[in-house]
C-alpha cells in the first residue's frame, strides 16, 4: 500500500491505544470514530468471509464508479480505478486503523488513485484554484439581480411545483438538472455530487478530495446556486 | 442588516447548518422580513432535496468478476483454512 493511499491527518484520531485494525475482538470497545458494525465487518474480510465482502461491493461500487466519473467520464477507465482499489483496499485491510469509517477509507483511496489517473491522462482538477474567493457573482450569475445596495431587483420566479417529490415527476426539470450538473466545473460537481447526490457530510468529502473545509463550502455554493438557477429556468413562471 | 445579496451568498451554508450563531441569526431576521429570499432558500433548498434523486440506479447485484477473484487470491494467499469457513461468526469470545 502506497503513502498516498494513508488517510490525511485531517481526520479525527482517537487517542485511545488499542483502537487499531489490528484489535478485532474489541467489539465492544470502539473508538470515537469507529463503529461497531465496521469492526466487525473488518473482522469477518479478514477471516475471508465472500458473503460480507459481496455484500460490502454490491453497496459501494455503484457510488465508487459515480464518484470516480466526476474525475475520469470514461466508464472502462472509471470501471478500471474501482477495481484496482477493491484491489487495494484488501491488501491494506490488515492494516486498517480504524481512525476513519471504513467506507471514509476506502473512497480516500479510491480518490488517490483516480486523481492520479486523471493527472496522467491529462486531466488536472484544480480544486484549489477554482475556490479563489472574489469571483462569485460573475461565476454564479446572480450580479445583475440586485441592485447596487444589494436588494434583489427583480424577485425570483416562483415555481410551478414547490414540493421534492413534485419536481421528481417533472422529467425535463431533472433531465435539465442532471445535464446541468455533468456541464458544471469539475471541482464543483466533484463536491455537489458527494454532498447532495449522495448524501456525504463535509468532513467525509474535505477528507476524500484533501481540500479545506471552506473550499468545500465555497464550491458547493456556487454549485447549488448554479443548479437552482437550472431548475429555476424550467419550472419558474 | 444583511443585504438580500449577503442572504444569498450565505443560503447554501445556512440550509446546511453550517453558519456560526451570530450570522445565522442574522440571516433569520433577515428572513423574517424578506419574502424574496425566503423563496430563494426554499428553492435553494428544494434544489439540493431534488438532487438527492439522482443518485443510485447503477448498483451491480454482484462484484464484478474480477473483483470476486481478487477477494479470493487474496484469501488464499492470507492463509487457506479461512477459506473453508466463510460464515464463521467473528463476535469475540
Amino acid at each position: 500500500m502506497s503513502q498516498s493511499d494513508r488517510l490525511p491527518r485531517t481526520v479525527p484520531a482517537p487517542a485511545r491505544p488499542g483502537s487499531d485494525g489490528g484489535d478485532v475482538h474489541g467489539l465492544g470497545q470502539a473508538g470515537p470514530t469507529i463503529s461497531v458494525a465496521d469492526r466487525a465487518l473488518v473482522a469477518r474480510l479478514l477471516e475471508g468471509d465472500e458473503p460480507a465482502f459481496e455484500a460490502l461491493v454490491a453497496s459501494l461500487h455503484g457510488p465508487m464508479l459515480r464518484f470516480v466519473r466526476v474525475f475520469l467520464k470514461r466508464s472502462d477507465v472509471a470501471e478500471e480505478v474501482v477495481q484496482e482499489t477493491w484491489l487495494a483496499v484488501l491488501r491494506g485491510l490488515p492494516a486498517f486503523e480504524g481512525r476513519s469509517s471504513l467506507k471514509t477509507w476506502i473512497f480516500h483511496i479510491l480518490s488517490n488513485r483516480a486523481r492520479t489517473r486523471a493527472t496522467r491522462e491529462g486531466r488536472v482538477i484544480p480544486f484549489a484554484d477554482l475556490a479563489a474567493p472574489g469571483d462569485d457573482a460573475t461565476e454564479t450569475g446572480l450580479e445583475d439581480r440586485f441592485t447596487p445596495d444589494g436588494r434583489w431587483s427583480e424577485p425570483p420566479a416562483p415555481w410551478q411545483v414547490d414540493t421534492p417529490e413534485a419536481i421528481a415527476l417533472r422529467r425535463e426539470a431533472m433531465q435539465q438538472l442532471a445535464a446541468a450538473l455533468e456541464t458544471l466545473p469539475d471541482a464543483q460537481r466533484a463536491v455537489v455530487t458527494l454532498r447532495d447526490v449522495e448524501g456525504w457530510s463535509a468532513q467525509d468529502v474535505c477528507n476524500a478530495l484533501d481540500i479545506s473545509e471552506t473550499n468545500q463550502r465555497v464550491l458547493l455554493h456556487r454549485a447549488r446556486t448554479r443548479l437552482r438557477r437550472t431548475l429555476g429556468e424550467v419550472l419558474g413562471r | 442588516m444583511l443585504s438580500c445579496r449577503q442572504v444569498t451568498s450565505l443560503a447554501s451554508d445556512y440550509v446546511d447548518g453550517a453558519l456560526p450563531r451570530r450570522t445565522r441569526l442574522g440571516v433569520r431576521f433577515h428572513l423574517l422580513m424578506c419574502w424574496m429570499c425566503r423563496r430563494y432558500l426554499r428553492q435553494l433548498e428544494l434544489t439540493t432535496r431534488v438532487l438527492r434523486g439522482l443518485a443510485g440506479g447503477d448498483e451491480p447485484a454482484e462484484p464484478p468478476a474480477q473483483v470476486r477473484e481478487a477477494f479470493r487470491a487474496w484469501r488464499a494467499e492470507r492463509g487457506g483454512s479461512d477459506a473453508d469457513a466463510p460464515h464463521r461468526p467473528s463476535t469475540p469470545r
